[in-house]
């Protein structure tokens, strides 16, 4: 297993945002997190990259213990975020953005080049804004310069948190189908979606989180079938 | 009126060279602001104790003015050197004594404002008894020519004798007018390069920007943290030589004023924004010669807080209004 999730429990001050939860993501699949607003998806997500303490349970990386590990160890670990609503850095270009994601890596000059025309293959706009400020870019183009400055540092494992969030139909069509490519170049995702008729789909496994806990599981496809997760999450009709 | 005209290059320039001094040391409450959010209100002492450092190198070295020239540029190197090395050194101890716990906490900046003027107050009140702590460490004697007069003006010889270069306006321009507008153009100019080329220096602006982000990068935010205090407090260090080589005299306290002039001008120029710290810099060094010329130099300082009320009241993001993050390249 390439990340092992074991008993987490983490707490904003004495509210359990997440409470006991264990869950695993093998190498190379796609794993998705649905759930209401609220649920703890975010949260969960912020957790593995370090960014909130845990309060019990355990997380390992490739068989390592990292949960108490400090977030910007993790970068070079091969753990990498697109956090929820972007969080581009908005005074800094499309391209220094971008340099910022490869920011934790020693031999980042000798694989620049190579790394920025892969992100611009996936996101041809990108190379078209290339030098303009990231904070001036629509909300479509913003999510594409976080996905892709999460790639820059070479990550093992990619966490996206809600990449579908506040985007025009056709956009969402086109960023699923950039995270089926970015999973087919051998990159395991690990994707939080309130968009679950979208991640489902995509999917290999699945994780329903309800006020904390996780209350289902199964393949993406299994869960897309199943009736009450039809009701609950996904409108009645995929 | 007719005085300000008379003498408008001689106050113009000193303007600059006053201003030059408030620009470097607010380079320091810009970076750490742009940073933390948080007003580090000891930096005054960084730049007093760096204008000590400045000061005792002349003294043990013992450089008469109108040494060779070669002695001259050495020995000022070397206070120049001291300086920095002192200030950085006390900007790092305040982060780490002061800051860091709080920091880690997640304390309210009011909290991390109040350990500041704490450690503000003891700063200065060590530099001022130091006579106290030189016997206590049965040193009295032996450190007597940098301890002794502790609460007393301490003066420095500047070992570079002021001459005139040019005359314009009535007014003869001097070498030290020179060196210290342009020693601090340039050091504002290689800082802005810092945090724009440098690694440090964009994990600087990204944890300015976002530091949960910049985190996300693999930005360790502790060591720009660090990082950030140790250039303000290098940038002070200098700010105190130059300071010394115009007016000659430091003192225990004399930070307290000097810093709220220098925190004035960051707020001026925008805090947080590296370019603003300078221009604001100017515009108060000009304001401040300019308005006590007009209604006497007994005014200087009402005129300088006066400009920081109306600034705050009419433009809170200063003159050039963006954030050290914001800043574009
Ligand atoms: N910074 C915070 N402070 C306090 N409570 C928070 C904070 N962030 C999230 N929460 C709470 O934790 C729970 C989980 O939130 P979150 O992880 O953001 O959910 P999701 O991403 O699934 O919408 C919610 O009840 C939310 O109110
Ligand atoms: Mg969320």
């Amino acid at each position: 297993m390439l990340l092992e999730v074991e008993g987490l429990c983490v707490n904003y001050g004495r509210i359990e945002a997440i409470r006991d939860i264990t869950f695993s993501v093998e190498q190379g699949s796609v794993v998705t997190l649905i759930g209401a607003n609220g649920a703890g998806k975010t949260t969960t997500l912020k957790t593995l990259s370090g960014l909130r303490k845990v309060r019990a349970g355990s997380v390992r990386f490739q068989g390592r213990d990292v949960t108490h590990m400090a977030s910007h160890e993790r970068v070079p670990l091969g753990i990498s975020q697109s956090p929820e609503g972007r969080r581009i850095f908005p005074g800094m270009s499309v391209v220094e953005n971008l340099d910022m994601g490869a920011y934790a890596r020693a031999d980042r000059a000798k694989t620049r080049s190579a790394d920025l025309e892969r992100v611009f293959g996936l996101f041809p706009r990108l190379l078209e804004r290339r030098d303009q400020a990231a904070g001036t870019m629509s909300g479509g183009e913003q999510q594409m310069l976080a996905i892709g400055r999460a790639l820059m540092s070479h990550p093992t494992l990619l966490l996206l948190d809600e990449p579908s969030m506040g985007l025009a139909p056709k956009l969402i069509q086109q960023i699923f189908s950039i995270i089926k490519e970015i999973r087919e170049q051998g990159t395991t995702i690990l994707l939080v979606e309130q968009n679950a008729a979208q991640a489902l789909k995509i999917a290999d496994s699945a994780y329903i989180l309800e006020t904390g806990e996780i209350v289902r599981t199964g393949t993406g496809r299994e869960l897309a079938a199943d009736d009450s997760v039809r009701a609950a999450y996904l409108g009645g009709d995929v | 009126m007719s005085f300000l005209i008379d003498n408008f290059v001689e106050l113009t320039v000193t303007g600059l060279v006053l201003g030059a001094v408030y620009g470097l040391v607010a380079l320091g409450y810009t970076l750490v602001y742009g940073v933390l959010q948080l007003i580090n209100f000891a930096h005054s002492e960084v730049w007093m104790f760096g204008s000590f450092a400045a000061v005792w190198v002349t003294v043990a070295l013992g450089v008469a003015p109108g040494s060779a020239l070669p002695i001259v540029i050495g020995v000022l190197l070397l206070a120049l050197l001291a300086a920095m090395t002192v200030s950085g050194g006390v900007a790092l101890l305040l982060e780490r004594v002061a800051y860091r716990r709080l920091i880690r906490l997640d304390a309210p900046k009011l909290v991390a404002l109040i350990s500041a003027i704490g450690a503000s107050f003891a700063l200065a009140e060590l530099m001022g008894l130091r006579d106290r702590v030189a016997g206590w460490l049965g040193l009295r004697d032996t450190l007597d020519p940098y301890v002794r007069s502790a609460r007393d003006n301490t003066r420095f010889r500047n070992p570079l004798e002021t001459e005139g270069v040019f005359s314009v306006g009535g007014y003869t321009v001097t070498n030290v007018d020179i060196i210290i507008i342009v020693s601090a153009i340039l050091m504002m100019v290689a800082l802005d390069q810092f945090i724009r080329r440098t690694r440090t220096g964009r994990g600087i602006r990204a944890v300015a920007q976002d530091s949960e982000a910049a985190a996300l990068m693999g930005v360790n935010r502790n060591r720009v943290i660090r990082a950030t205090f140790l250039v303000g407090g290098i940038m002070a260090g200098a700010a105190a030589l130059l300071y010394l080589m115009r007016f000659g005299v430091t003192r225990w306290n004399a930070g307290f004023l000097l810093g709220v002039k220098a925190f004035t001008a960051a707020v001026l120029g925008g805090i947080g924004n590296v370019r603003g710290a300078l221009l604001g810099g100017f515009v108060l060094g000009l304001a401040e010669n300019y308005g006590s010329a007009l209604i006497g130099s007994e005014w200087r300082d009402v005129v300088a807080f006066l400009l920081l009320v109306v600034i705050l009241l009419f433009r809170p993001t200063g003159l050039l209004g963006e954030s050290l993050g914001r800043a574009r390249a």
